[in-house]
């Protein structure tokens, strides 16, 4: 009880003289609570992303298998499927026609799909709601479409696919295969790549092997692979946009130990008094530590708090223009946070811990030196 | 007597107040969303599962960036990290996987040694 009375003396004595000089510290305040802002949104937004990745793409083929003829990609023969079949542990090969169709009114490109078991005509669609929202020229629920040979398409829309799986379906426009080849001009026989299902995971590198054993100018993409790929485009520790941030991060440590460093003649003469008056070296160093805690604590509760709410409640709109780049089409983002201790620990460490030190070492030179010095 | 209350305990409220904040925050989206969200990535994973998608549909921009994984080799950014894209989505997306690890590489080469 008495040392927790004793901290809370000191805690009386540092906020006091914080509110002495209240302009420096607000100011530092402020922009130390924007930059763990920063960072903390970049941090949970990249992880939320990446969950999402994770958790929704796990359900995607273990292996597709593309054709690269002359360095690029080109349509496979489907005759490739029952020589893939017959490769041990592989449980099922099908055919993915997919491919995209730029629709220069809009100025976006969409994704075009055939649909395994459409259920609708051939002149009927199924599309993503970023599609309704960004094609301009809807009327009556169709789309018009202009084929590879020149030939208009009237499809109509019987089917909106819900705007909470945007991040997957927003530019989808679904439709039969026989609708397909005739917008796409894709030939009968061949598909865009195959989708391969795989008994035991486990062996995807050994079957992706014996695929290119047997049909050499084929390339094959393991789930893994592309799972990894989503997890290094949005981990926050590789991320352009954390090195991009470290800079302005690097500006404000230079900051705050410019300040801590030049402490003004008012804070030498406070803590010589202190000095004279009988306070420990130590004890000046825990009223800093104090001072530190305080602006520390306060901007990154006060930052953290700001970037759950930017971008799990306000869909991260400072990001959002960032992704959105030149795309005209830009899916809805509901991003649902990914419960991640580790993340705070880190955020914690990389903004409140290097403050801490860097206000206390010029703190602890000014302790040392002559009281009487200081004082005159 | 008015109730004078002590700076240290002003701010510690204050702090207690923050934590409780920042837990509602942290938390309360997930809880007030839970079912929704669950309900959508059901959807979600289900739209995969039968179209055997692979990719996100985050940057539209061009049909490298919108299947990122399935992207042709020689597409920009797939190629080396210094390779010019000419979409703003380059600058958030990092070195393609495969320079980073062998994994792609040692199945070509595998392939190519066998006979």
């Amino acid at each position: 009880m008495k040392w927790i009375q004793r901290q809370k003396y000191f805690l009386d004595f540092t906020l006091s003289s914080l509110l002495r000089r209240k302009g420096k510290h607000l100011s530092l305040l402020f922009v130390y609570t924007f930059i763990v802002f920063l960072i903390g949104s970049v941090m949970l937004f990249a992880g939320a992303i990446r969950k999402t990745a994770v958790d929704v793409l796990i359900d995607g083929p273990e292996m597709t298998v593309q054709r690269i003829i002359a360095g690029r990609h080109d349509f496979i023969p489907l005759h490739y499927i029952e020589s893939i079949q017959n490769i041990r542990g592989v449980r099922t090969v099908r055919p993915r026609l997919w491919g995209y169709h730029f629709h220069s009114a809009s100025g976006a490109n969409y994704t075009l799909m055939a649909a395994p078991d459409f259920e609708y005509g051939p002149d009927q669609i199924i599309v993503g709601a970023g599609v309704v929202r960004s094609w301009s020229g809807i009327a009556e629920d169709r789309l018009y479409l202009v084929g590879f040979d020149g030939r208009a398409h009237l499809l109509k829309i019987v089917e909106t696919l819900d705007s909470g799986i945007d991040l997957v379906a927003a530019d989808l426009i679904l439709m039969a295969e026989s609708t397909f080849r005739d917008i796409t001009g894709v030939p009968e026989g061949y598909a865009t790549d195959l989708a391969v299902e795989i008994r035991n995971p486990r062996e995807c590198a050994t079957i992706g092997e014996k695929i290119v054993r047997l049909f050499p100018e084929t390339r094959p993409i393991l789930k893994s692979e592309i799972l990894r790929t989503y997890a290094a485009v949005f981990d926050w520790r590789s991320g352009y946009v954390v090195v991009l941030l470290a800079g302005s991060v690097l500006a404000f440590f230079i900051l705050a130990w410019d300040r801590a460093v030049g402490l003004s003649a008012e804070e030498r003469r406070e803590i010589g008094v202190l000095r004279a008056v009988g306070w420990d070296v130590s004890d000046i160093l825990i009223l800093k530590w104090w001072e530190g805690g305080v602006i520390s604590l306060t901007a990154f509760f006060l930052g953290i708090i700001g970037a759950y709410l930017h971008v799990f409640w306000a869909s991260a709109p400072v990001f959002a223009h960032a992704l959105q780049g030149w795309a005209v089409l830009y899916p809805e983002l509901h991003l649902y946070p990914d419960p991640d201790p580790y993340q705070i620990g880190a955020l914690f460490f990389l903004t409140v811990v290097p403050f801490g030190f860097v206000t206390l070492i010029p703190a602890w030179k000014a302790a040392v030196t002559d009281p009487s010095s200081v004082m005159k | 007597m008015a109730f004078a209350l002590r700076k240290s305990d002003a701010w510690l409220l204050f702090l207690g107040g923050c934590i409780i904040l920042f837990a509602l925050a942290a938390n309360g989206y997930s809880v007030i969303h839970q079912k929704e969200h669950q309900q959508q990535m059901m959807n979600a994973r289900q739209l995969v599962g039968r179209l055997g998608l692979t990719d996100l549909c985050l940057f539209t921009e061009a049909r490298y960036t919108r299947h990122l994984s399935q992207a042709d080799l020689h597409a920009p950014f797939q190629d080396h990290p210094l390779s010019l894209s000419h979409f703003p989505s380059g600058s958030h997306v990092g070195p393609p996987i495969h320079l980073k690890t062998v994994s792609r590489h040692e199945v070509d080469s595998t392939a190519k040694i066998l006979p």
